[in-house]
């Protein structure tokens, strides 16, 4: 190993050091690290990497990271054994836990009985799509008019009244009305789902907007910022993490509703199978519609956190 | 650039704060100095002595109660690239790389792609960050960041470059490193540049001229010229003694204003 790179190596810890004592010697020649010690930089950097790999054992192959990975779903796999071996030998003690809690076998039955009868794919979608449009909608809405919130007071306090005064009615409360409005469909179910989702959308993208670092905003302003383009390149992206945060608790909250509302009044979903089960006397459809939405609550959840990654490299909040 | 563009005059300025109370607080009283072209101007003094007000005036985040702030004649009335400053905290925008966050007033000048990338392109090797420039700030070490900043606010080519206490934040070593560079590209690239620290040894090691500020109310109580030859040597027996004057004579300042504070609670207790 050559002297030089070993220096840098053990001044630095990866390429987040100066370069300071390096350059130290080339006075005089070019401002910051002169091109002597530039150079020397750039090519210790490539050197260090493969040094600092070369001081750490090799990452695992890849089946061996998924494996690890899975082998985190022991207490999940766990409760589901548990569950089945309660319900099959259970029965024995009191013969009517069979149908108050049937086992995962009967409800993976069940899934492929009513995949067969082809109904069980359009129960899954017209859930989904209602929760997608009116949680799409909110979003719409609800970012804007937060963002608006949070950026300028005056419209703050003319909005904020209206809007305290709205949000604890319980989207619930408005089923009955939704209905005389809207009739019995798709559209009163969003609706129930909107009002859910709104305020919890809104209210992060306020916060997000509203707690944007000062200096970044004096710093757009000195560097020739319009307003529209602070609000452009400074305030929205300071605020999407936030957003996105909204997005995700709006998403959870929308389910709830979600169920609420087909409990009560719908021609399909997931809350109507299991409402039209609970009538049939069918635990094993009750189960498996709220595993249904539990999954889809998880996978939208996963798709939220992988977007916020894509679309904020700069951000690694957890 | 003519030669009075980069000018800045300060006349009789005086800023009212108000404390959470709503009592209002002489910030600052008649402050007037001027600035001359591609000088470097420093402004030192205790905390609470009004600096940071006198910079955000200058600025233009905040107006002026009484007085005028001009920068070539022109009145201050609102931010803008003329005036660009550097941050204690660096201020870079966490969404962008260091290329991008040094092309940030480029765009908002609308120069041409073409001239947007050279700018960029020279300031990254001016401030010898050649090889970062598709980092995130983030990734970057406090005197990198500072560096960025740096370099940010250089290539709108502004009429005066203002520095809040910019290597405040940097450890002791870092710091002295970046006193130096930036004086090379001072030197390099002249440009009027006022500069606030709580740092004497800092100010006298980079200016031409240095306000030493006061407490209560915030004025400008002497300003003193830096007549050394640059590189300045602190063990220069001039230097030496110039350090020690102005920090006895701020030490006394802090002596009188306790003094005072002192005085005047027990003269409440009494009353």
């Amino acid at each position: 190993m050559n002297p030089a790179s070993s220096r840098v190596v053990a001044g630095s810890g990866g390429g987040t050091a100066d370069a300071l004592p390096a350059a130290a010697p080339s006075r005089g020649a070019q401002p910051f690290a002169s091109g002597e010690a530039q150079r020397n930089h750039a090519v210790t950097q490539a050197d260090m990497t493969a040094l600092a790999a070369s001081m750490v054992p090799p990452p695992p192959p890849a089946w061996r990271r998924a494996l690890s990975r899975l082998s985190r779903l022991w207490l999940l796999v766990a409760f589901v054994v548990a569950w089945q071996l309660i319900s099959m030998y259970g029965s024995a003690v009191n013969p009517q836990l069979d149908v108050m809690m049937p086992p995962p076998t009967a409800v993976v039955s069940a899934a492929a009985d009513l995949a067969a009868r082809g109904v069980l794919l359009t129960h899954i979608l017209d859930s989904l799509k209602r929760v997608l449009l009116a949680v799409g909608a909110a979003t719409l809405l609800g970012v804007p008019l937060g963002l608006g919130m949070g950026w300028s007071p005056r419209f703050r306090s003319v909005v904020d009244p209206v809007l305290e005064f709205i949000r604890p009615i319980p989207p619930l409360a408005w089923i009955p009305l939704s209905i005389l409005w809207f009739g019995i469909g798709d559209l009163q179910i969003v609706y129930i789902i909107f009002l859910a989702a709104f305020f919890p959308i809104v209210l992060n993208s306020l916060a997000g907007a509203r707690d944007v670092d000062a200096y970044l905003v004096r710093a757009g302003l000195s560097l020739g910022a319009s307003q529209r383009e602070l609000f452009a390149t400074v305030v929205l992206p300071a605020a999407l993490p936030q957003i996105f945060t909204g997005v995700r608790i709006g998403l959870g909250i929308g389910w709830m509703a979600l169920v609420a509302g087909e409990l009560v009044a719908a021609p399909s979903g997931l809350g109507y199978m299991i409402n039209n089960a609970r009538t049939l006397f069918r635990s094993d459809y009750i189960l498996l519609g709220m595993v249904l939405i539990g999954a889809l609550g998880l996978a939208l959840d996963f798709a939220m956190r992988e977007l916020t990654r894509l679309t904020m490299p700069w951000y690694h909040g957890k | 650039m003519s030669s009075n563009e980069s000018q800045v005059s300060v006349e009789n300025v005086s800023k009212v704060h108000f404390s959470m109370t709503g009592e209002p607080l002489l910030a600052l009283l008649d402050v007037t100095f001027c600035v001359e072209d591609n000088e470097f101007f420093s402004i030192v003094g205790p905390s609470g002595c009004g600096k940071t007000t006198l910079l955000n005036l200058l600025a233009g985040f905040e107006q002026p109660t009484r007085g005028e702030l001009r920068v070539g004649g022109e009145l201050i009335t609102e931010p803008g690239w003329k005036r660009a400053v550097v941050f204690q905290e660096y201020a870079l925008f966490p969404w962008y790389t260091v290329a991008q966050n040094i092309r940030y007033g480029l765009r908002r000048k609308r120069l041409p792609e073409a001239e947007q990338r050279r700018i960029v392109d020279h300031y990254v090797g001016l401030v010898g960050l050649r090889g970062f420039e598709q980092r995130y700030p983030r990734e970057l070490s406090g005197g990198m960041r500072q560096r960025v900043s740096i370099a940010r606010a250089l290539a709108v080519n502004p009429s005066v470059l203002l520095m809040d206490e910019p290597f405040a934040a940097l450890d002791i070593q870092t710091r002295e490193y970046m006193q130096d560079e930036l004086l090379k590209i001072w030197q390099r690239e002249p440009k009027t540049v006022i500069f606030i620290t709580h740092s004497i040894d800092e100010a006298i090691k980079l200016s031409d001229r240095i306000a030493i500020m006061a407490p209560r109310p915030g004025r400008v109580e002497e300003i003193k010229r830096v007549d050394f030859e640059r590189p300045r040597d602190p063990t220069d027996p001039g230097v030496v003694r110039l350090i020690a004057d102005v920090k006895r004579w701020l030490r006394q300042q802090a002596f009188t204003a306790e003094h005072d504070e002192r005085r005047e609670r027990a003269a409440g207790e009494t009353a």
